[in-house]
């Protein structure tokens, strides 16, 4: 990054609130960075997100195409995790099941994280009934078990990706209105607050404009976290054949063809689940990363 | 002309019976100053005139005209509050120059660079503070800068909620001195919150003494000078407050 | 005076950050004997951070340096945190600015100061209510029985702040250091818990540090004062001396202080640039 760039980024006096916005970002970049676990979360998140966009130059096979005079061949020079029951090339399904992984991740967040940031701030704000009747069909979803309500709904819906990935969403919300109410509660009553009420602003505008931007840090960090469980959780779904329908290479589905040989051929089911592991883990420290940046009670500033 | 007029103020917060028959009347142009300790009901008493307590009766009266009961628009840009804390009343996340310019686009008030500029000037903040976050100012600055909020939208009252009780002494000096010209040149009424009786002495016109909800005395700050409260527990008030001065 | 209580030469706090070491104290030197101490100051002036060193309270990436910081002979720096805590509360004690910060908030009052006493005495537990009963009486609190049994958030900040003294003198050390004690009280009841704090101080001969941001405070309620600007002692006077006090930055801030028979119309406002480079 050239100097003047850099020196505009951290100027203690900016000229435009874009340049403080920006600014800002910077340096919570900067302390991110200085994480080295963040910085292993960021690599592998970013690693998913290549190999989606350039799964057709990664892989060796098409992901679709059986052989079965190849079948359940060990991992070698041709096969680089080997192949599965249908003579498919592991690295190519894995390499492919990249974008579902992410398309799963990115829609539950896309749906259920705004979703229950707003339920959330719109109950801690106006309190009284409000906040206990959208609490009470908060508490009425998160009482049930996730993975059994997923389940529940994605049998009444049929299965496949789609319906996965909102049955997952409908389950997830819940924990993001909570802790959306929870943030709102701990300001509401604070002088900011006050003075901007006092000056006329509706409540639409007090939302939107002071309440949700604060309740955002941790939000972006609980739902970072929470991605490592919506993985598991649509390969759960996959795993009993209620999420991707068969030929698609989600990882969920493929451990549970692996499953019947996993003694004698074992990279089958093990090949996608080394991938879940790593990807999750790239969630979770990339999220706690987050946490201890964004985190106003650590004491920091940003 | 009466800017401000309270009758009959009975406050109430849930079961508590915070004010009791409050009533007082504030001439345009006049600083007053509501006094006493935690409990006394002073700072509900200005929550009540801006809209933030809404559980009252009795009447509230500004230039004339009854106030309802919640937050008003119109009222709004009468009457303003300069909160206490400096480090509580600025959003974190909002440059200095959001948090200014928002009561101007709340109310449709146009030429929004020329004010924001034209009020930091009178409050004596440098423009190079403008697109800074309130962690990147003092306690003194962002004071000021609670200040400039309360005056964008050009309001006749302010209601002043013990304005420097958070800051240093030599802080302190700087925005009562501020507070004082803003008052002359723009013929501004105050009525201000505090417990601290030598800021009355310097910066109000007359004052009222308030315990457990009642006021006690109303009285010249020419006679607080001169240690001249007639009621026992004004006089109490004062003499803790000449021994604090050694 | 015999050996003075404690003796403070050239201390210095430094917080390394990443924009460069920040120096909060610079070379304070002090001895205190049996007698009361004001540290006056503003934010900033590292007045609080002096408080801490002396107990050692300041941690890492902190780094605390003196020449000398011995307290009735031992040399503190030399002390290993182990050895610290068995100074700390049984001969120097701290007691702080918000007894809501500082009292537990899920034990009871009187568990709290039975655990001061427990920590470096060990007594039959009939003798602990005792004590803890004496030390409630001796801060005025009527009715110690029940009040021991409340929890902090049930009593008010005047009462709250006494039992904090209670406890920190209960086990009877030989120095008090009190930050900002009554800056969270109301007015009247200050003079009170100021009263307590000089009671007890004068009756068990103990040294005290007062720190506090009001000058006028401290010089009614100790003997000596030091004003601290930024991590230096500018100024060092008896109490009674404060008028005459010779320092700008003193001058300064004892006439930005309004006065109850004000008449003057702007307050002096302190010009930084007069002693910023002394």
């Amino acid at each position: 990054m050239t100097t003047t760039v850099h020196a505009w980024l951290i100027d203690d006096s900016p000229s435009s609130r874009l340049q403080a916005r920006l600014g800002r970002a910077w340096r919570i970049t900067g302390v991110l960075t200085r994480n080295p676990l963040a910085v292993v979360g960021a690599a592998i998140i970013l690693v998913l997100i290549l190999t989606a966009i350039f799964a057709p130059l990664i892989a060796t096979h098409d992901p679709l195409k059986q052989d079965l005079t190849q079948r359940l061949l060990a991992p070698g020079a041709a096969h680089w995790m080997g192949t599965d029951e249908l003579g498919r090339d592991i690295w190519s399904r894995v390499v492919f099941g990249a974008r579902i992984t992410l398309v799963i991740v990115a829609m539950v967040a896309v749906l259920a994280a705004p979703a229950g940031l707003i339920i959330g701030a719109v109950a801690g704000y106006f309190g009284g009934w409000t906040d206990r009747i959208l609490m009470g069909i908060t508490d009425v979803f998160l009482s049930m078990p996730k993975l059994i309500l997923a389940l529940a709904l994605v049998a009444a819906l049929g299965p496949g990706i789609e319906n996965a990935i909102i049955a997952i969403a409908i389950t997830s919300w819940p924990g993001y209105a909570r802790i959306a109410r929870a943030e709102t509660l701990t300001f509401k009553n604070s002088e900011f607050i006050a003075a901007i009420r006092l000056q006329g602003a509706s409540a639409l505008r007090v939302i939107l404009g002071h309440v949700l931007p604060l309740c955002t840090s941790s939000m972006i960090v609980r739902v970072t976290l929470d991605m490592a469980g919506i993985i598991l959780t649509a390969a759960g779904l996959g795993f009993i054949g209620l999420g991707a329908q068969p030929p698609l290479p989600e990882w969920g589905a493929m451990i549970a063809r692996g499953r019947s040989f996993i003694l004698d051929q074992w990279w089958v089911a093990t090949m996608p689940g080394f991938a879940i592991i790593i990807v999750s883990l790239g969630f979770c420290f990339l999220g706690d990363g987050l946490r201890d940046v964004l985190d106003p009670k650590s004491g920091e500033q940003h | 002309m009466t800017a401000l007029s309270l009758k009959n103020l009975d406050i109430s917060y849930g079961d508590s019976h915070i004010t009791h028959g409050v009533s007082l009347d504030i001439a345009e142009g006049e600083s007053f100053a509501l006094v006493g300790e935690s409990g006394s009901g002073k700072s509900t008493i200005l929550k009540a005139i801006a809209g933030l307590a809404p559980e009252w009766t009795g009447q509230i009266t500004a230039f004339g005209k009854s106030r309802s009961h919640g937050i008003d628009r119109h009222f709004a840009r009468l009457c303003q509050m300069v909160f206490q804390d400096p480090y509580g009343s600025l959003h974190p996340r909002k440059t200095i120059d959001a948090t200014l310019s928002e009561p101007l686009a709340i109310h449709g008030i146009g030429n929004q660079n020329e004010r924001v500029e034209a009020v930091m000037a009178s409050v004596g903040l440098d423009r190079k503070f403008r697109f800074r976050f309130p962690h990147q100012l003092s306690g003194g600055q962002r004071q000021r800068v609670a200040i400039a909020r309360a005056l964008m939208l050009e309001p006749k009252i302010l209601l002043l909620d013990e304005p420097t009780s958070a800051l240093d002494v030599s802080v302190q000096a700087e925005i009562l001195n501020l507070l004082k010209r803003l008052r002359r040149e723009q013929n501004l009424t105050f009525l201000m919150v505090t417990h601290n009786l030598p800021v009355v002495s310097f910066l109000c016109d007359r004052l009222a003494v308030m315990r457990h909800g009642r006021i006690v005395e109303i009285a010249d700050v020419a006679d607080l000078r001169q240690g001249a409260l007639k009621e026992p527990y004004s006089r109490e008030l004062m003499e803790i407050s000449a021994t604090h001065a050694a | 005076m015999s050996t003075p209580l404690l003796e403070v030469d050239n201390l210095r706090v430094t917080f390394p950050t990443a924009r460069g070491d920040i120096d909060v104290v610079r070379g304070v030197s002090f001895t205190l004997g049996r007698e009361r101490l004001g540290i006056v100051g503003e934010s900033g002036s590292g007045k609080s951070m002096t408080g801490r060193s002396i107990l050692k309270l300041i941690r890492a990436p902190g780094i605390v340096s003196a020449d000398r910081l011995t307290f009735d002979g031992i040399d503190l720096l030399a002390q290993s945190e182990k050895q610290m805590r068995a100074i700390r509360g049984a001969r120097i004690s701290m007691v702080m600015q918000d007894p809501k910060f500082s009292l537990n908030p899920v034990m009871t009052i009187g568990e709290q100061i039975a655990e001061a006493l427990l920590t470096h005495q060990r007594l039959p537990r009939r003798e602990v209510g005792e004590r803890v009963k004496a030390m409630l009486e001796s801060v005025r609190i009527d009715d110690p029985e029940r009040v021991a049994k409340l929890y902090p958030h049930e009593v008010s900040g005047g009462m709250g702040q006494r039992v904090m003294i209670a406890m920190m003198l209960i086990p009877e050390p030989d120095l008090l250091i009190a930050d900002e004690p009554t800056s969270a009280l109301d007015v009247s009841v200050q003079a009170q818990v100021l009263d307590i704090i000089d009671e007890l101080v004068k009756r068990k001969g103990m040294g005290l540090i007062f720190i506090s941001h009001d000058l006028n405070l401290v010089s009614s309620y100790c003997d000596r004062i030091l004003v601290m600007n930024t991590g230096r002692v500018v100024e060092e006077c008896e109490a009674g001396e404060l008028r005459n006090a010779t320092h700008p930055y003193t001058r300064g801030l004892l006439a930005a202080i309004p006065r109850l028979d004000e008449n003057r119309d702007e307050l002096p406002v302190l010009d930084r640039s007069v002693w910023a480079n002394s």
